[in-house]
């Protein structure tokens, strides 16, 4: 096991290496450049800020002395908001990142495995057509669409009750993160019942399952101890990518409620060619996409006795 | 396995679950899920409720006077020499002052100088004793020189260095040519600011109302190691607020400044921007709620805003939109009868009343603003340009001649650079289906995103490119100089030494009938030789609590000012 831990996790470095090369040379080889502004500067001053962000030097240069400060965990200065540092921003605004995904993928878990278990107990009845009917709709309607709508409900119910139940857009208090974590989760939630749903309707009628009906077990205790541990397996494996995806993946509900998390800086970094901030978020999303996939497999062998990991 | 296959599988095996009988105990354990989720979800709501940062107010609070805002982004950055932005240097201004400033009637008064004196050559500026930072200490003639110096010095790298040439040896300076210490400005004494020019500006005084004049504390300044402006505790102040809280990308609050000195005037006691985000329609949605007292209009907001039967109100945001040509030899823009061609079929009005269709915009008939000031009055009421008129048949001719000249059967398509919103778009397939239509000419729109689009700017690789440009102070040569040879913001490499030396001439004296006569010359060629088709002059539209009184909306400058509003009960 701990073996098998440590290979993953140098596998795992690896990989992260591999992003943040890629990264950074596809970065350098994009037309835009992060030193030009609405306001053109003379060539003086124009070299005097390469010089500042080291961009004066060869591209290999560059690269290797980039390296190092990463390893360092250094990734030096933003290019948009010139007097703070990359670590800085990370801190800062993945934690808010961070609280909104995992209360969606809390939201969306939860969820996810209660409507999938639903609609396999009533397959083909009412429940079953209406909750899939809108799991369709929850995972073909983007988050763009769903945040607006949010946030527009939001506003006609505060109109209708007469003070602000939930909050328009902002952060700071857990009323402001009850409606992003559950727009955020929407996706995810509908995904998950229906691989809930699906893996539910595999098992439910398995031979050990009907085994221990022979035997008089009580259906609740079927239904915890042999079909939903069984079931949630799948759920499981998607949970790992599942919480990158939301942590990172959160740019526009951010945007619409007014959030300051990470992600509208990595894809404003990117628009605007804010080359440390880019780097500085693309390994921190690489990295955390790589572990928790990494995780999930290591938890997977605690989940289910049968996987013997080696 | 897809889940078809497994549904088949699970029927051959048993005929479906759907004929067995429910099952209420499983029913039971469903609600235990739900339960469990519940409390997971509760208890994890409950520990991030122990660190609640207080929710923020109504858009107004006449009690505590208050005003609650949205910034349309964080303030990349504070540090007045280095700043470049809108949203910098609108917060700069509530919590910094310069020399001079904009009072609430929009005229120039006395900033931090009581009194100043601009000659031919030099300015002198004196101090008001009571100026204080908000340390106590008083601000000196010396904060102002070591904060220009430090605007020019080569390794602070500063974007707005450009605005302080007027100084002697400033461009030198800068360049690195001379010492920091050989720069034009001196403190006599405490009080007293002289400053010697490299050229006449006799419109100096507005440039010290400019947030890259203002001064800085040098103490101070050293004290944060290179963070100077990062957060509010590494900004020393000397405006009529300071900033109380920095939560970066989350909100900024900006309390009355107890040590300005003219606070007895400023009635407002917190001006709290509790939302920072890109999005309009959330900014909207804000409003609605009653939670933000000012929201901007966009073309695809606007309906709801009237909808709402809100007051809608507008102003001119001071800039100017314009379709720039690539002037570079190589390219077929640069021939005039081409650029002529394209100029006659123009039709600015038809652009913003038919396309646009927001108010406030105005089609645009010249570089120069309709609200620039003349020698006495209006610029462009001195000196009004012929109206334009768009003619079809003429465009047809020129395009002609263009043919012949470039020894061409018929025009390979244009290239049309644009930025990638939605509005850009619109306009861009508006010019592609008018220039088809008037002048049987293909146009290719490139959209890019923001620092793309500059870097193909900056390249030259375009024929045509939607532009604009903002005025930086409150003078006509803010505009008559973006297309001399020696403007790095020429970016279509336009060249005529006839607007050069009626620059020149403009910079040259602080006569203003020369001036303004030199920069009517500028106004003039620029529509003659087709540098670039006007578009529109723009026009923002907004809505506005109405209990929030003494708002000034301007062109250059702070925008919005806030600074001597206050609220109406």
């Amino acid at each position: 096991m701990a073996r098998y831990a440590l290979k993953r996790l140098l596998q795992g470095i690896v990989t992260v290496w591999f992003i943040a090369t890629a990264t950074f040379f596809a970065m350098h080889f994009v037309p835009g450049d992060p030193l030009v502004n609405d306001k053109a500067v003379p060539p003086e001053i124009r070299a005097n800020l390469e010089a500042r962000y080291g961009l004066d030097k060869p591209l290999p240069t560059q690269y290797w002395i980039y390296l190092r400060n990463m390893a360092k965990g250094d990734f030096g200065i933003s290019f948009t908001q010139q007097n703070r540092e990359v670590n800085d921003i990370i801190a800062e605004h993945f934690k808010v990142s961070a609280t909104l995904g995992i209360l969606a993928v809390v939201f969306a878990a939860f969820g996810g495995i209660l409507w999938g278990a639903l609609t396999a107990l009533y397959r083909n009845r009412a429940p079953d057509v209406i909750i899939v009917m809108l799991v369709i709709l929850g995972i073909s309607v983007p988050s763009f669409v769903f945040a607006a709508f949010g946030q527009l409900g939001v506003v006609k119910i505060n109109d209708w009750l007469g003070f602000t139940l939930f909050p328009v857009a902002g952060w700071g208090t857990v009323q402001h993160m009850i409606v992003p974590s559950m727009v955020l989760g929407l996706g995810t939630m509908a995904f998950l019942t229906r691989l809930m749903r699906s893996s539910m309707l595999e098992i439910v009628n398995a031979d050990f399952v009907r085994t221990a009906r022979a035997k008089g077990v009580p259906a609740t205790r079927i239904f915890r101890k042999h079909q939903l541990r069984n079931a949630i397996l799948p759920v499981i494996t998607v949970l790992g990518p599942a919480i990158a995806a939301i942590t990172t993946g959160g740019f526009v509900v951010e945007i619409v409620f007014a959030i300051p998390g990470l992600g509208r800086y990595f894809v404003q970094a990117v628009q605007q060619s804010d080359y440390t901030v880019i780097m500085g978020t693309t390994v921190l999303y690489g990295a955390f996409l790589v572990f928790m996939v990494i995780a999930v497999d290591l938890v997977y062998g605690l989940v289910d006795p049968r996987v013997r990991l080696e | 396995m897809s889940e078809a296959v497994v549904e088949e599988a699970v029927g051959e095996k048993g005929g479906g679950v759907a004929a067995r009988p429910l099952d209420l105990s499983a029913l039971w354990q469903l609600l235990y899920i739900a339960g469990l989720g519940v409390l997971v979800l509760g208890a994890i709501l409950w520990v991030l409720a122990q660190w609640n940062e207080g929710g923020a107010s109504d858009a107004v609070d006449a009690a505590t006077g208050t005003v609650t805002l949205a910034l349309s982004q964080e303030p990349p950055q504070m540090d007045s020499t280095r700043g470049t932005d809108q949203v910098s240097f609108r917060i700069l201004g509530h919590v910094m002052e310069g020399l001079l400033r904009y009072d609430g009637s929009n005229r120039l008064v006395g900033g931090v100088a009581e009194r100043w004196e601009v000659r031919d050559l030099s300015a002198t500026f004196w101090l008001r004793p009571e100026a204080r930072w908000s340390n106590g200490e008083a601000v000196t003639a010396r904060d102002f020189v070591f904060a220009w110096r430090k605007v020019l010095e080569p390794a602070n790298a500063s974007e707005y260095a450009f605005i302080l040439y007027g100084i002697k040896n400033a461009e030198e300076v800068n360049r690195g040519e001379l010492p920091p210490e050989e720069l034009g400005v001196r403190a006599v004494d405490e009080r007293t600011l002289h400053v010697d020019f490299a050229r006449p500006v006799p419109y100096f005084d507005k440039l010290t109302a400019f947030a890259t004049y203002n001064p800085i504390n040098e103490a101070f300044y050293e004290s944060t190691n290179g963070r100077y402006g990062a957060d509010a505790e590494d900004l020393l102040y000397n405006g009529p607020f300071t900033i109380a809280s920095w939560v970066h990308g989350a909100s900024l609050r900006l309390e009355k400044n107890p040590t300005y000195w003219a606070a007895e005037r400023i009635r407002l006691n917190v001006i709290d921007h509790a939302y920072i985000t890109t999005d309009t329609n959330a900014t909207l949605n804000l409003f609605k709620d009653g939670k933000v007292a000012l929201a901007g209009l966009n073309a695809e907001n606007l309906d709801d805003a009237m909808q709402q039967r809100w007051k809608i109100k507008r102003f001119a945001d001071g800039s100017v939109y314009y379709i720039g040509l690539n002037h570079r030899p190589e390219r077929l823009t640069s021939n005039w009868h081409l650029r002529k061609a394209l100029q006659k079929v123009n039709d600015p009005a038809e652009l913003v009343y038919k396309i646009i269709k927001l108010p406030g915009n105005l089609p645009g008939e010249s570089l120069f603003p309709v609200w620039l000031k003349g020698v006495r009055g209006f610029f462009r009421q001195e000196y009004p340009v012929e109206p334009h008129q768009p003619d079809e048949a003429m465009g047809r001719v020129y395009l002609r001649n263009a043919l012949e000249e470039l020894g061409l059967e018929e025009l390979p398509p244009l290239t049309m650079l644009i930025g990638d919103s939605p509005t850009a778009r619109k306009q861009a397939e508006y010019y592609q289906n008018l220039f088809k239509r008037k002048l049987d000419l293909d146009v290719k729109i490139d959209a890019q995103i923001f620092k793309q689009r500059l870097a193909k700017m900056t390249a030259g690789d375009y024929d045509l490119v939607m532009a604009g440009w903002g005025p930086d102070y409150d003078d006509p040569m803010t505009f008559a100089d973006l297309f001399t040879s020696w403007n790095e913001n020429n970016r279509g490499r336009y060249s005529n030494p006839a607007l050069d030396e009626a620059v020149d001439v403009a910079r040259s004296t602080s006569d203003a009938q020369t001036r303004m006569d030199a920069m009517a010359r500028v106004q003039s060629i620029i529509y003659e030789d087709a540098v670039v088709l006007t578009q529109y002059e723009r026009g923002s539209v907004y809505v506005a609590h109405p209990q929030v009184k003494g708002v000034v909306r301007r062109a250059v400058g702070t925008d919005p000012d806030y600074t001597h509003a206050w609220i109406e009960s």
